[in-house]
């Protein structure tokens, strides 16, 4: 039986990538346009993309009522969730860009800049990059070492608790956290060729475990 | 598709659907698709071999076609003018998009779409010659010489919002020549964005050398991985044992 995957669609960057990628390793996957739409769903498993700015896809979530649907589906419902890019971003408290965002606050940490204004160090971090990665994490697990497909000037900052995988730009970030069974990655799985889609599989897989262990 | 010498000669070459195909076959890095056709916009020349494709007539369904499979970044350029232009292959698909001759034109589209969708899906591609005054930026498929000196034009692009310089040496594009290394490290150092260099590879060494020499964060091609066998896989395994930072 296909796991059953909710993609959120919340105007921000290009579902159909994710979308594509679910559907190539066999996930039965749908687009959730609301909270009510997500909630209809009753989904195995939630995957919340985007790319750009903290801040326009912070308002989006919330005017289309993802942060109370996501919110209940994930921690009331146990539903494994995980959040590509901006979609990882969202999980902290905070943004330093345009002054105070909020995030939805899952994971204590803030969203800051790469490297400051006038490093050599290139921005947007864009380009394939490797990820050294917990070996037992259900998600990341046999990935230490891959190349993954990474486009990002901010990164979350957080205590290393919640850090799964960490990558090389400029110093050492996050690109990979947990907590409980919501994680956050910050490179595309959708667009990281079959490392990319190992991990992907690896989330459904885990999502397909909770759901038939009840 | 085509295969391209000086932006001049322009020969068909075979089907872009199954080129696509050999590339995500040989689990390419990125890849570009630039729509060089002019005339009617969903029109294409009766001597592409794609019109057998199903769905591949016009320029959307062949991105949709290609979308589905590409487990890569894909760049779509060519005929973009407007912000809603970049917003259907946005959402038919691509990853990024590259605009060149519209951001010449007018230059606040740079500004208007990075602010929309995000620098990192603006590439600002440039076509430049070698001229009596320096590398001038070149408009509308090479023919226009626009005057403004190739560093300018770019450090200007990256201040309005670009996410990544495309540079491409006209005279180079199809010659094998080697990559026109001096002016790809001119506008690598004079931008704080990523620069993908194009137009001249012909040995695998070329790329090599791109890297070692200028501060090009990509090299890119085309007519060599289309006509060399087995040429991409090659040099990559070439660059591997060169370089630690090469996937």
């Amino acid at each position: 039986m296909a796991t059953r995957v909710a993609v959120i669609e919340y105007g921000v960057g290009n579902v159909g990538s994710v979308v594509n990628a679910c559907a190539r390793i066999g996930a039965d996957v749908a687009i959730a346009r609301d909270g009510d739409e997500l909630r209809a769903q009753a989904p195995e498993a939630i995957i919340l993309p985007g790319v750009g700015a903290f801040g326009a896809a912070l308002e989006l979530i919330r005017s289309r009522g993802f942060e109370a649907a996501v919110g209940e589906q994930v921690h009331d419902a146990g539903v494994p969730f995980l959040g590509i890019c901006v979609g990882m971003q969202a999980l902290a408290d905070s943004c330093e860009e345009f002054g105070e965002h909020h995030g939805l606050g899952w994971i204590p940490g803030t969203v800051c800049r790469l490297v400051p204004p006038g490093s050599p160090v290139r921005l947007p971090h864009v380009g394939w990059n490797t990820v050294d990665a917990s070996a037992d994490d259900p998600v990341l697990g046999g990935l230490a070492g891959a190349h993954f497909y990474f486009v990002h000037s901010y990164a979350m900052r957080c205590d290393q608790q919640y850090v799964v995988g960490t990558t090389e730009y400029g110093g050492t970030f996050p690109s990979a956290v947990r907590i409980g069974h919501a994680w956050g990655i910050q490179f595309h799985a959708e667009k990281s060729s079959l490392a990319g889609e190992r991990l992907l599989g690896q989330f459904l897989a885990f999502a397909d475990a909770c759901s038939s262990g009840g | 598709m085509v295969r391209s010498e000086r932006f001049a000669v322009h020969q068909v070459i075979g089907n872009p659907v199954v080129h696509v195909e050999r590339m995500v076959e040989w689990d390419v890095d990125e890849l570009i698709v630039l729509d060089i056709s002019e005339g009617e916009p969903t029109r294409f020349h009766h001597e592409r071999a794609d019109y057998r494709e199903p769905g591949a007539g016009d320029l959307l369904g062949f991105v949709r076609k290609i979308a589905a499979e590409c487990r890569i970044p894909l760049t779509l350029g060519g005929r973009i003018r407007t912000v809603d232009d970049i917003a259907v292959r946005i959402r038919t698909g691509a990853d990024k998009v590259t605009i060149n001759t519209a951001a010449l034109e007018s230059p606040r589209l740079v500004g208007e779409a990075a602010s929309r969708f995000g620098s990192q899906a603006i590439v600002v591609g440039i076509d430049y010659r070698q001229g009596a005054n320096g590398a001038r930026v070149h408009a509308d498929h090479g023919r226009i010489d626009t005057g403004r000196d190739v560093v300018s034009w770019a450090r200007e692009a990256a201040d309005r919002g670009a996410g990544e310089i495309f540079l491409n040496a006209v005279d180079r594009d199809g010659t094998a020549q080697g990559y026109d290394l001096e002016s790809i490290a001119r506008v690598a150092d004079a931008v704080p964005v990523p620069v993908v260099a194009c137009g001249g590879a012909g040995h695998m060494r070329h790329f090599l050398e791109c890297f070692e020499r200028t501060g090009a964060s990509g090299v890119a091609a085309g007519n060599i991985f289309h006509f060399t066998e087995n040429a991409y896989p090659r040099a990559k395994a070439f660059l591997r044992g060169k370089r630690d930072d090469v996937r």
